[in-house]
Parts: C-alpha cells; structure tokens; sequence
C-alpha cells in the first residue's frame, strides 16, 4: 500500500469510529436523560407520565408513614408551596428525614402518586442538595411574585 | 501561636514555589547553570514549610485547639485519634494543604531521583511544577485559608461527619490526592519537551515511570473509594457514576491511554504530539475534577462547602492551565512531527485504536459528567445523567478496548498480518465465548449481558495464559525457572494488568447478574431463609462508641445446621453532630460477601433489615489490585535504573572535555 492510501484508509476508520460513537452517546443520552421537576410543576401537571424523572424538596412534616409490610415508605416532597405524595420500597438514607431536604427519582402513577426507584438524601447536615434548594427558591420566588 | 506559625510557613511556601516557577525557567532560556541550580533548594524548602504547615494544622486537630475554625468544625474532643489525624483532610481547607503538600513530595521526589537528566530539562520541568504548586498554594491562602481562627473560641467541636470516620477515608485521600497530583509530572515532562523542542524516546524513557507510578496511586484511590462506598454507604453498590467519580475515573482513563501511547513512544518514536495531548488531558482532567468536587457545584458526598469564589479560582486556574498548554502546542508540536511509519495492520495501530477509543470513553464520560452543569449554568433547566446513559455508553465502547487488548501483544509492531496472529487466537476466540456460555449457563443466569461478560473475562484470561506460555516457548532449552526470570519487570507489569482486568470484568459481570437483595421487618428470635442461608434475628442491644450511640443488632447466619458467622450491624448516632449512619456488617468469602444493615425500629418494636448476596465482589478489588501490582512491576523494570547509570559516566565524560 502507498503511503497516501494508508494513510486515508487509517483516517477513515478513525472517522468510522468517531462516528460510530458520536451515535452511541447521542443515543444514550436521548433516552437516559432524567428532567428535574419541582413539586409545583408536577402539581400543575407539568411533567411527564411514563418517563421518570427527578424531584426536589424537603420531606413534609409528618408525612413519613411506613406501610404494613414495614418496607414501603410513603411521604411527601414539598418545595413549601405544593406538595406530592410518594411511595418508595427499600432502605433509605441515613439522613433521609422529615423537614430536610431530599430528591426522589421515578414516575409519576395516573393517581398522582409518585412511584420512587431512589431516593437521594444529604451526606451532611450542613448540606443541602443542590436540586432540593432550588425547588425551595423557586417556590419563594413565586410566592413573592403573587404577593407583588 | 501554632495556628500562626502554620499560615506563616505556607506563605513563605508560596514565595519559595514562586522562585521555583521562575528562575530556573530564565536560567534555562538562557542557559545560565547558576540560576537552573535553584530549583532543587527551592523544590525542597517549599516541602519543608508545606510540611511544617500541615503539621501544625494536624497539631490544632490532636490538642482539639477549636480556636481554629477548621478543627472546632470537623473534630471533636471525643473523636478517635486517628480520625482527628485523618479530619484534617476531611474538609476543604486541609485537603487542598494536602493537595499542595502532595505536590511537593511529588516534586521533590522528581528532584532526586531525575538527576541524570539534563540540567536545562529538569530546570523546566521543576519550573512548570513550581507555576502548579504556586496555582493551588496561593488557591488555599486566599480563598480557604485552613488556619483561620474562630475567636472567641468554642469549647466543642461539631466533629467529623461520621461517613467520613472510617479506615477507608484513612487512605482514600491521600492516594487519590497521589495520583491526581501525579499527573502533574506527566504535565510537566511534557510542557518541558514543548518548551525545549525535546521530544524523542528518550524523553518518552525519563516521563514513563513517573506516569505509571502515579497510575498506580490513582488506581488503588479509586478502588479504595470504590470500597468504602460499598460497605459505607449502607446500600452495598461499588459504583454509583457520580459526578465525583467520574472525576477521578476520567484522567484515570486518559491516564491509561497515556501509559500505552508513551509505550510507543519509547518503543518506536511515534504517537509523540498524541502523548503530549494525553498528559496534558490527563492533569487537565484531575484539575477539572479538583473543580467538580471543591466548588460544590455537584451533590455529593465530596461537596463540603459551597462558596463561588473558590469554583472560581479553580475555573480561572484550569482554563489557564489548558489555555496555556494548548497554545504553546499548537505552536511547538509541528517540530515533534516524525517516528517510525506503520501498516494498517500493527501493534501500532492496534495500541493506536486503543488510545483513541479510550479517548472516546473518556470523552462520553466528560459529556455525561459536564452536560447537567452546563444546562443549568445556562438557566435551561435541571437535568440528571445517572447510571443507564454511562452503562448504555461505557460498556459497548469498552468491548472492542479489551478484546484488542488481548489480541495487540500478539501483533508485530511496524507491520503484521491479521492471518498470522488470527490463526493463533482463534483457539483461544471460540474457547473464550463457548466457556461464557458455559458458566452463564452454570449459575442459570442466561443473559446476552451475563454471557458477554463471561467471554470477555474469559477471552482475557486464556490470552494471558497463551501470551505467557507463547512468551515461555521462545526460548527453547531453558529450565522454566531461568525462563520466568528471563522476563523483564515491564512485560509482567502488562500481563498482571491485563489479568486484573479479566478478574475485574468476573466480578462486575457477576455482581451485576447474581446478586439478590431481601428488605423485611425482623424481630427479636424470628428467622428468614435468603439466598440458601438461614438468618435468625436475635435482638438488638444499646452499645456505647466513643463519641457516637449505637443500636447493635446480632443475627446468626446458618447454612443447614451449621453456624457460619454472628453478625452485628449497627444504626449508629453520633452524638455531637446528630448524624444516624448505618454501619453494615459483612461475611467476605471468595465467591461472594453477605452483607446486612440494620434499618430504623418500627413502631410494633420490629427493625428493618436489609439482607443482601454480592456475589463475586471481591473479584472487583482483587482485578484492581492485579491492575495495580502490573503498574508496580512496570514501573519497576530495571532499564529505568540502567538509564541512571549509563547516562551517569557519559555527562561525566562531557564535562571533563568541555
């Protein structure tokens, strides 16, 4: 082989690869992104059913209630303006607790129960989940917006 | 006065690395051997007082001395002596000290054991080092400065968060912190062969065993982290792809892309612009992951504080840094144009298609990683890339890494054909794929997933085997022992590499297909059957720690009639800065671990407990040892030693003539 064509024939399958991978990740990333929504947005139907994706708040106040097989959780996410109930089964966090800040990620049901397949909490008491912050901000934002 | 004397020592630090940065970079412009010299004393007093620094630091920790803010928010008088020693890095402030004093050692350790190399070289790579060190000094001076007073001072600490005090985060840190910085020498080797227009096998010679052992530490840092979230974390995963991980699985990768590509260069003179990219990309990528971690920008368990300004700095320092080195390559790099030609069909290609693939996985990672920040930076919404999209991305770009990973030590370098090594394989190919179907059909876990796994770890360990025994058969007449020995440290470094990764791929295949979990209410007397062992509930009892309460459960594990452990996890609550944490309790056998943690307590008096199989995890910190003991042999090989003294009489030579 001549050199030139080496050359083409080493560019073009670095290419084909390129190419090759440029599809994987784009693909990937189409079905594997998970949107962030805050509780008000779920509540105003905002979001989507049948995709999972991510919420954030602070765990209501005397929401966590554990059901008679002692494993299912329910509770509720609330960014201080709206609150969605939700139901998770397993272990949760160690510092997964009520009035502190948590994300949830899983689909929301067609009774508007939010089914959770991982529930994200703090690692540090001085800590708040970046997610769950902001969907606190975004509330008080609104809330002064209505109050204006 | 201790507090005092430490911010003194790291100012004075901060000078010595600004003399460092810049005299010897004149004195080898011009040639001036009296200014060069400076490097070495100023490379070594900076570790003096970096030292002196971090001890007293470690000092206000010891003698709980809580005027110092840092040690009245992370320690506690109550707090294990180890974990005081250790909380010094277990926040912000003190592991960027850390951070700073690692690259000093590192530099210092360049300064002794380089001394064959070219005055004008060391002086540049000394320099580059001394721009690094002065970067991240004057980084923990003005925006977190650890000896920062809390006057008047509290008469208790809020202790270290208690993830954080465990024997894992003993090490995890410091050899993180090891390999990340290590690339920095990578970084600098090269930005000194850009500067001196250096760049040939030689060069490739001195940069390689700097770039494996810092491999090596990098490695052992992410396996140990890797440890330490699965019995910690409470939920028994080994990898979660968070942000933080990835940050430092990422110049991981481009790491293991360099020490290849740096193989050939030394080997054959070419791929040399391709490895100075690589050292470049990877330090660039251990800062970006110094970024990702310290800025606070991602949650995680590593986010200790959020403060912008320190995102800042770190943002301003990385885009310098890159900046910097891809100007001054683009502008040098056309002179290192040139090394040996090779077929389409080579090992040189095949280390080629390597490399980038490698590139390519790291890259998919950067994306996954930096995607979600860059949408919210630009206010177009929160977005989370968890698990699926780097599995769906990571495995099928891994699959083609090693099955050329086995086949490239079986191809010739500069010119092969595919017939003559294809014929060797084969066996080997049709054996691999038909042993996977096999034990997936064994364990009755019969998945494309299960099997593919299988015949990759398969496919990796009879071409090791072959690859020895091909490697044994070349010499023929020898006694088998002369022949072992015969091999030099480097090709065994490949070799238990490699193996590693074929007992790593064991295990993630064999935790991902087999492992079971069971979550029940449990109490006092009542017994479970999970996965084949009896596990009877007897109870828990209160347990007081040094500075934490505990409920400790005890459940007895039978297999049939036999008792094979007592385990004892406990819910733990550390008094003084009001955390629960799980403490888990293991069974570590070879073939599998059983792992259970103890839950909340229920109304009814019941407790939750978690039982969980890990099959084969083991086989996951057993491949990354392998992998690290290869990086050990590697860089231990004795023609890195021979360099030393065959370059030693030469210079001597020279300037008895000059």
């Amino acid at each position: 082989m001549k050199p030139r064509s080496k050359r083409l024939m080493l560019l073009g399958s670095a290419l084909t690869l390129l190419v090759g991978a440029v599809v994987l990740v784009l693909t990937a990333f189409q079905q594997n992104l998970v949107f962030f929504h805050t509780p008000t947005e779920v509540a105003e139907g905002k979001a989507p059913i049948e995709r999972a994706f991510r919420i954030g708040g602070m765990v209501e106040e005397g929401s966590i209630k554990r059901e008679a097989d002692g494993v299912t959780v329910r509770f509720a996410i609330t960014d201080t303006a709206r609150a969605i109930p939700v139901a998770y089964r397993g272990s949760l966090p160690d510092l997964f607790q009520e009035g502190k800040g948590a994300v949830v990620q899983g689909k929301l049901g067609p009774d508007g129960l939010f089914q959770a397949s991982e529930v994200l909490a703090k690692h540090d008491e001085n800590y708040m989940p970046v997610e769950a912050q902001y969907a606190i901000d975004q509330a008080h934002k609104a809330a002064q917006t209505v109050q204006q | 006065m201790i507090g005092e004397l430490g911010h003194f020592a790291l100012i004075l630090a901060l000078v010595l690395s600004l003399v460092q940065a810049i005299v010897p970079m004149i004195g080898a412009h011009r040639n001036r051997i009296s200014l060069m010299a400076v490097a070495r004393p100023a490379a070594q007093g900076q570790l003096l007082f970096l030292v002196f620094a971090y001890a007293c630091l470690t000092w206000a920790f010891i003698t709980s001395d809580f005027s110092v803010r840092l040690a009245a928010s992370h320690s506690h008088t109550a707090t294990p002596l180890m974990y005081k020693i250790t909380g010094v890095w277990g926040n912000h402030e003190g592991s960027l000290l850390l951070w700073a004093m690692t690259l000093s050692i590192w530099t210092v350790a360049v300064a002794i054991f380089s001394r064959n190399l070219p005055e004008a070289f060391m002086a540049r790579v000394l320099g580059v080092l001394g721009w690094i060190s002065a970067g991240f000094i004057s980084f923990t001076l003005f925006t977190s400065n650890p000896f920062a007073r809390l006057l008047p001072a509290v008469a208790e600490g809020r202790d270290l968060n208690p993830l954080l005090q465990d024997p894992g985060m003993i090490i995890h840190p410091p050899l993180l912190y090891m390999g990340y910085v290590g690339f920095s020498v990578a970084f600098a080797f090269a930005i000194a062969a850009l500067l001196s227009g250096r760049m040939d096998a030689a060069w490739a010679r001195w940069s390689r065993p700097w770039t494996t052992v810092a491999w090596v530490f990098l490695t052992a840092g992410i396996a140990v982290g890797s440890g330490w979230a699965y019995y910690e974390l409470g939920w028994g995963g080994w990898w979660f792809w968070d942000p933080v991980e990835n940050a430092s699985f990422m110049p991981w990768l481009l790491g293991t892309a360099l020490i290849h590509s740096l193989a050939v260069t030394e080997k054959r003179g070419a791929f040399r612009s391709w490895t100075i990219m690589l050292a470049i990309g990877a330090f660039s990528l251990s800062l970006l992951g110094t970024f990702l971690v310290r800025s606070g920008v991602i949650t995680s368990v590593h986010a200790f504080a959020v403060d912008p300004a320190r995102g800042l700095y770190i943002l301003a320092l990385l885009v310098l840094v890159i900046g910097i080195s891809l100007v001054l390559f683009a502008w040098r790099a056309p002179k290192l144009a040139g090394g040996g030609s090779f077929d389409l069909v080579s090992r040189d290609s095949g280390l080629l298609a390597n490399n980038v693939l490698l590139a390519v996985v790291t890259g998919s990672v950067l994306l996954g990683t930096l995607y979600p920040l860059f949408l919210d930076a630009l206010n177009m919404g929160k977005i989370s890339v968890g698990p699926p999209y780097f599995e769906a991305t990571f495995v099928p770009l891994m699959i083609p890494v090693v099955i050329l990973m086995v086949v490239a030590p079986f191809i010739r370098w500069k010119s092969d054909t595919i017939g003559r090594f294809g014929r060797k394989l084969a066996p080997a190919m049709i054996a691999s794929v038909a042993l996977g179907a096999g034990v997936a059909f064994a364990v009755g876990h019969v998945t494309w997933r299960t099997v593919l796994g299988l015949s990759l770890a398969a496919w990796v360990l009879i071409g090791s085997a072959q690859l020895l025994y091909t490697r044994l058969a070349e010499r023929r007449g020898a006694v088998a022992a002369a022949k072992l020995r015969g091999i030099p440290a480097a090709w065994w470094g490949m070799w238990f590499a490699h193996l590693g990764i074929g007992i790593f791929i064991i295990g993630v295949t064999m935790i991902g297909s087999l492992e079971a979990q069971q979550d029940m209410r449990m109490r006092a007397g009542q017994t479970t059957q999970f996965a084949g062992y009896t596990f009877t509930f007897r109870g828990v009892v209160g347990v007081d720690g040094p500075n934490y309460e505990a409920a400790r459960a005890t459940l007895d594990v039978h297999r049939g009639e036999r008792l094979i452990t007592v385990l004892t996890p406990e819910k733990r609550h550390y008094v003084a800065s009001q955390m629960p944490m799980t403490q888990v309790a293991l069974h570590i056998r070879p073939l599998r671990d059983l792992y259970v943690s103890l839950g909340d307590q229920l109304e009814d008096g019941s407790w939750l407990v978690s039982l969980h199989l890990k099959p084969f995890v083991s086989w996951i910190w057993a491949g990354c040892i392998l992998m690290g003991l290869g990086g050990i042999f590697a860089a231990a090989d004795r023609r890195y030693r021979r360099l030393a003294e065959r370059t030693l009489p030469a210079g001597s030579t020279s300037t008895q003539t000059s």
